[in-house]
């Protein structure tokens, strides 16, 4: 059943607190990194995109979500602990010994993990992998994956981005979280690679830009990308990294924020910004 | 032990390579394995893969000369409950595309199978650059990876029907020029982590996969001319090692020669020895590519020059049995 676009913007909210008091409950991982892509993690499986049954998580004609950027794995529990994979209080545990919210995420110990992840510039040659596997079995089921925008230094992903085009794989969608920072600095001072659109275009990909912290946009988005026909998808999404806290990040003087959590005494100052 | 000398060659002939009986094996498989789908970066004429892609066009696909891509994609197509298998040469397949068998495929220990195709020097004159010779190494220090070195024309059929009834990730390393005959005509015994014993002795043991098994069993029969009765065993499954088999030559025979197409480091020797030393130890000698990359030349030259003959097994197997 989706959800309206009020239930999902106050969704995006819910999974904002979660990423937040996960991160720093554990005492480390990527906030920032997390918060930039909550819009479209919430639309794609709480705004009917996603075709899943969390009671079998490995139905074969399941749509599939692939994270690339695997330090993001806060936004992807708290969406899959929402939905109903695991228990969600199972969050607070976190990179904790024992428990199979791992630092990145690890698909045999996860349900709902379609991809062990963690090393960049891999998640969507996997994603080629399940669409050509649909595509061989004749089924129906729609792959996504979502990848960084310092992720696109990785080669893999433009061997990748060829080979979709190749097989002309309609039923595969990447969405690019351009958060326009990465580990030590601003995306385009590290390694500029805009136009990131005009690349996948050039590689015979349909491409869309929009605003990705905007729901209503990400839902307009989603929709279209689902429509095309005969090629694959790249959605640029532009966002901020860290959007929901970013108030108290300027506060801080460190709007990049990469890889680190909040400090126990700025939490109540985050969870009231994000509302 | 698994492994009859019945089934051993009575007289040495040359067979055909590995690659074409792993990929005449694959043809002959496929529609029995329905679930399989092959991926190649454009050698499938080189690796053989080829002919069960025009046999099975709908579950073949070429993506492109991109190892990391093929391997990521591999992983994709086993994560969606396909077996899927990919091959391209030892050296490009597990060099270029490491941190994709390692992250898409090994951490999730996905049912993947990856050949290695012209292995060793043994590929000729086309030189260093392509002849995987640390591939053993790399495929052993992949969590969870079953891997293969299989001697002969009959030993490969065998080993690629495993490796497809297998569930999980192997690699598969396969040679490109004809070789010896190892085992009789018709279904060689194989069975995954379980040396074939081909020749029993008891002064040493002879060690080997790959090309050195034949000449192995060849350095017996002319070590048994001087007294010395060797015995000899095809490790053809180096990850699981045979503990077993290791042991009783150990106990047994009291000294040991392991003999591979393969650098010094992380082969068939580094994992007996590691055993062996703790199991039984015993007197080991070597006989492998050392430390150095290889060169152009014929194939029987530079299996000359590199020492990948029975003169210098037999020479390392009166070296052991002195130092006992």
């Amino acid at each position: 059943m989706a959800e309206s676009l009020e239930e999902l913007r106050a969704r995006a909210q819910s999974v904002r607190r979660d990423i937040v008091r996960m991160t720093t409950e554990a005492g480390s991982g990527h906030p920032s990194s997390s918060l930039s892509a909550v819009e479209f993690m919430t639309a794609i499986y709480f705004g009917g995109f996603l075709r899943y049954d969390v009671k079998n998580p490995h139905w074969p004609d399941r749509d599939r979500f692939i994270l690339s950027k695997g330090h993001a794995a806060p936004v992807l529990y708290a969406v899959l602990g929402q939905a109903g994979f695991f228990p969600h209080d199972q969050i607070m545990t976190l990179r904790k010994l024992g428990s199979p919210l791992e630092g990145h995420p690890n698909m045999t110990r996860l349900a709902g993990v379609e991809a062990s992840t963690g090393s960049l510039g891999q998640g969507l040659s996997l994603g080629v992998g399940h669409a050509l596997a649909a595509r061989v079995d004749k089924k129906d089921f729609h792959t996504y994956v979502m990848t960084g925008d310092g992720e696109l230094g990785e080669g893999q992903v433009w061997e990748a981005a060829a080979s979709a085009a190749k097989y002309k794989l309609d039923n595969l969608t990447v969405i690019v979280d351009r958060n326009h920072f990465q580990q030590t600095g601003a995306s385009e001072d590290v390694l500029d690679m805009d136009p990131i659109d005009g690349k996948f275009a050039a590689f015979g990909w349909h491409t869309q830009a929009l605003q990705g912290n905007d729901m209503e946009e990400v839902l307009i988005a989603l929709k279209r990308a689902r429509a095309v026909k005969g090629q694959p998808t790249c959605i640029l999404s532009l966002t901020r990294k860290g959007q929901g806290i970013l108030k108290l990040l300027t506060k801080l003087k460190d709007e990049n924020y990469h890889g680190k959590p909040l400090a126990p005494k700025d939490l109540d100052e985050a969870l009231a910004e994000i509302g | 032990m698994a492994g009859a000398s019945s089934s051993v060659a009575t007289k040495r002939e040359i067979g055909k390579a590995t690659r074409d009986a792993f990929g005449r094996t694959l043809e002959a498989l496929g529609a029995d394995y329905p679930d399989l789908v092959v991926v190649d970066a454009d050698v499938s004429n080189s690796t053989r893969t080829e002919w069960f892609g025009k046999k099975f066009p709908d579950r073949f696909f070429n993506i492109g000369i991109a190892e990391s891509n093929l391997v990521g994609i591999a992983g994709g197509l086993a994560s969606s409950g396909k077996m899927s298998l990919v091959s391209s040469f030892a050296a490009f397949i597990t060099c270029n595309a490491y941190d994709q068998l390692r992250m898409s495929v090994a951490y999730p220990h996905l049912n993947v199978k990856i050949v290695g195709s012209h292995a060793g020097i043994s590929i000729g004159e086309d030189g260093a650059s392509q002849m995987g010779i640390e591939d053993v190494s790399l495929a052993c220090s992949l969590p969870g990876f079953v891997v293969i070195v299989p001697a002969d024309e009959e030993s490969a059929k065998a080993a690629t029907k495993a490796m497809l009834d297998h569930k999980g990730p192997v690699y598969l390393r396969v040679g490109r020029p004809d070789v010896p005959k190892v085992y009789a005509a018709g279904p060689a015994p194989f069975a995954i982590g379980k040396a074939n014993q081909l020749r029993d002795g008891s002064s040493v043991t002879l060690i080997a996969n790959g090309l050195m098994v034949a000449p192995c069993l060849d350095a017996a029969e002319a070590l048994a001319g001087e007294g010395i009765n060797a015995r000899v065993l095809d490790m053809h499954t180096v990850k699981p090692i045979d503990r077993d088999a290791l042991r009783k030559a150990a106990v047994e025979t009291g000294a040991i020669v392991v003999a591979e197409e393969h650098l010094a480091h992380g082969g068939l020797g580094s994992v007996v020895a590691m055993n062996v030393a703790e199991l039984k130890p015993v007197p080991i000698r070597y006989v492998n590519l050392g430390d150095q990359f290889g060169e152009s030349g014929s194939p029987d030259a530079l299996i000359e020059k590199f020492g990948m003959t029975a003169a210098k097994v037999a020479a390392a197997a009166r070296e052991a049995i002195a130092a006992k």
